[in-house]
């Protein structure tokens, strides 16, 4: 049922999902790459994966896209059985590697041509489709150059172009942003909102936690395992971990003062600022902490403070590792 | 419009034809190292071994002796650069290399020359060197006005006729043969590092998350060096005709159509290499693994006849043994392919196996 797969796509069960995986697990050697992931993303959203280096979101975008067999564990992707249906899924994804993976020596205009006749795309189609690219990216003043001259943003903009050509109604993109300038990285994320509100599902994984921010929902990874997961206003929300802010001239003063905390989780400074995670159930931290300050001769203002993804990301990863 | 496969394929190969019009060094190469092989190995293989470095032990030094010695020196085979006081000294000077062969003639010299049963002088040879031994048996087999007294024939019993090369030139021997070692050398390496060094620079790992099916891959990657081989095949058909005189006696389209399906079959062995080696050092290790038993073992420069019958084997297993059976077939000997249908089924074979053995390896997956 190669074909029939596709035709699954539009069945009532998963009208409103692109990709499902369950318990899937992937490990190289002794080395646990991905531990028993669970993931349901709607279609038409953006849906981050959060994580260091090494945290599996590589091995699992890889996986989704039947590059690499899991050990474990059943993957659905647009209705398709994966791996078993990979050859069937290559025409409806777009895919972006880390590292630029079109051709350095030739033109942008060739790298843009040879997708499209991959993608076996009919050749006036194809003459429309880079027009259209050329123009959406921003390209025509580069397209005769080579593209191992390209700066990191044209770069960029060159792939995604090269992945969208054919239309795919999926795009997996392996931290596409990573030899990226900030004003690009803006750009970029403007166009993968313009492909999502054109129904496009895009999958894409990042350590910048700005990126993540804005993703309609993303999950998570440390250590091959999902520690969180939903949209991240709602992980903000609900983090159950207490944020404090502490203002101070005698910054090690108050670290010194502050490690004498149990419910401290985590501390970190930010110029003259410590931003402090505590662990919830305490009444009034506020002047718990400051009393602890004064104590020890810091003066300090004290107040409380919104979480940010941030603090998601290292309240999920502290939660995972076990405590530190 | 065309099957989407063939549109794909096209692709592959119209884009491997465009990096390759980029890339100088490469373009350079296809030209340059065929002509220089050519001129090297043209000029400097040389089965009509001369000038051997000599040296002369003569304790009897009678007229006949010297006339003897004089007869020797006018043959060109060998130099006479020593004249060592004795043997010792002469077995003293092949050690150390000064001389590679010698000749003795012993203080009784005129007596043997009378007594048929023994030997008037010996030639020493170092056995280490080849084409040594054979080329200094020769001039003891030469008909020698100074050595009167000895019975020979004034024609030999068994007649040789060489034909095909009636002048017996090396040249002629060498150049046809040199087509098929050229492009080994150049085509095997250049596939296998053409899929290799996509696979370093992540290309590789772009296109296999693309509709592109692993043998559309492999034979786009393939058409645009057929191309390149058949002009290095004419190059070197060129300089083989203008400066060596090399006959071509068979029908020059037959002998493109040869030299295309051994530069597929070729090519083929690349590709192979390419889904084996993880870098480019390591196919460029293994193609020159592949490329020296060929030059050693095809019969270009030596006939296998004498081998063990199970370096023949191996010897079959190598394209480039048959190829070397075409080119001197149709060339030197105006043979058609039909009547040459053995060495061409088996590079025939040789190529469907290659290739899908690559495309078998070559798996759309990272793991």
């Amino acid at each position: 049922m190669s074909a029939g797969g596709a035709a699954d796509a539009g069945g009532a069960a998963d009208a409103g999902i692109a990709i499902e995986a369950h318990a899937l697990t992937r490990r190289f050697g002794p080395v646990v790459a991905v531990d028993g992931a669970e993931l349901s993303i709607p279609r038409g959203r953006i849906y981050g994966f959060l994580g260091p280096n090494g945290s599996g979101k590589s091995t699992t975008i890889r996986m989704l896209c039947g590059l690499i067999r899991p050990t474990s564990g059943t993957m659905r992707v647009l209705g398709l059985d994966i791996p078993r249906q990979a050859e069937a899924l290559r025409t409806l994804i777009g895919y972006m590697t880390q590292r630029f993976s079109l051709w350095e020596d030739l033109s942008a205009r060739e790298n843009l041509a040879f997708m499209a006749s991959i993608y076996t795309l009919a050749p006036d189609h194809a003459v429309q489709r880079i027009a259209a690219a050329v123009e959406e990216y921003r390209l025509a003043e580069y397209l005769d150059r080579p593209a191992g001259t390209l700066s990191g943003g044209q770069k960029q903009r060159l792939a995604l172009a090269a992945a969208t050509l054919h239309e795919p109604p999926l795009l997996m993109l392996d931290e596409p942003t990573s030899a990226v300038d900030p004003q690009s990285r803006r750009d970029f994320w403007e166009s993968l909102f313009t492909l999502a509100a054109r129904g496009t599902t895009i999958l894409v994984s990042t350590h910048y936690m700005d990126e993540a921010e804005r993703c309609h929902a993303l999950a998570i990874l440390d250590r091959g395992r999902i520690v969180a997961n939903g949209p991240p206003q709602k992980l903000m929300a609900e983090l159950p971990l207490q944020v404090l802010e502490i203002e101070t001239e005698d910054t090690v003063g108050a670290r010194a003062a502050l490690r004498g905390l149990d419910s401290l989780r985590s501390l970190a400074q930010l110029g003259l600022r410590l931003h402090a995670l505590l662990a919830p159930g305490e009444a009034d931290v506020v002047a718990r902490v400051e009393r602890l300050l004064a104590e020890q001769g810091v003066s300090a203002v004290v107040r409380r403070s919104a979480a940010s993804l941030e603090d998601v990301f290292v309240g999920a990863t502290l939660a995972g590792g076990g405590g530190r | 419009m065309l099957p989407a496969s063939l549109r794909r394929t096209r692709a592959i190969a119209v884009k491997e034809l465009r990096q390759l019009s980029r890339d100088r060094l490469t373009l350079g190469m296809v030209v340059g190292i065929p002509l220089v092989q050519m001129l090297i190995f043209g000029y400097g293989i040389n089965y009509d071994v001369r000038h051997i470095r000599a040296g002369v032990v003569d304790l009897a030094n009678t007229q006949a002796s010297r006339a003897l010695v004089a007869d020797i020196a006018s043959s060109q085979v060998v130099d006479i650069v020593a004249r060592p006081p004795g043997a010792e000294e002469l077995r003293r000077m092949i050690v150390t290399g000064e001389v590679h062969a010698g000749l003795y003639i012993p203080p009784d010299f005129e007596r043997r020359r009378i007594d048929a049963t023994r030997p008037v002088a010996q030639v020493i040879v170092d056995g280490t060197r080849p084409g040594v031994d054979t080329a200094v048996r020769a001039i003891t087999d030469a008909p020698l006005p100074g050595r009167a007294g000895l019975v020979r024939r004034a024609t030999p019993a068994i007649e040789v006729l060489t034909e095909f090369n009636p002048e017996r030139r090396t040249a002629v021997q060498v150049v046809p043969a040199l087509i098929g070692v050229i492009l080994s050398m150049t085509m095997v390496i250049f596939t296998a590092i053409a899929l290799v060094r996509e696979r370093e620079r992540g290309n590789l790992e772009l296109l296999i998350t693309t509709p592109v099916r692993s043998i559309e891959l492999m034979v786009g990657k393939i058409l645009p060096y057929i191309g390149v081989g058949l002009v290095q095949t004419t190059l070197v058909l060129l300089v083989g005709v203008l400066l060596f005189d090399v006959p071509i006696n068979g029908s020059l389209l037959e002998l493109y159509l040869g030299a295309g399906l051994f530069i597929a079959a070729t090519l083929g062995l690349g590709l192979l290499i390419s889904t084996i080696a993880a870098t480019q050092f390591q196919a460029m290790q293994l193609g020159f693994f592949t490329l020296l038993p060929s030059i050693l073992l095809s019969g270009f420069a030596f006939p296998f006849e004498g081998s063990p019958r199970v370096v023949q084997y191996l010897a079959q297993v190598l394209p480039l043994t048959h190829f070397v059976e075409i080119l001197r077939g149709v060339i030197l000997r105006g043979a058609t392919l039909a009547e040459l249908w053995q060495p061409v089924a088996k590079l025939a074979a040789f190529l469907v196996v290659a290739v899908g053995l690559a495309a078998v390896r070559f798996r759309k997956r990272l793991d």
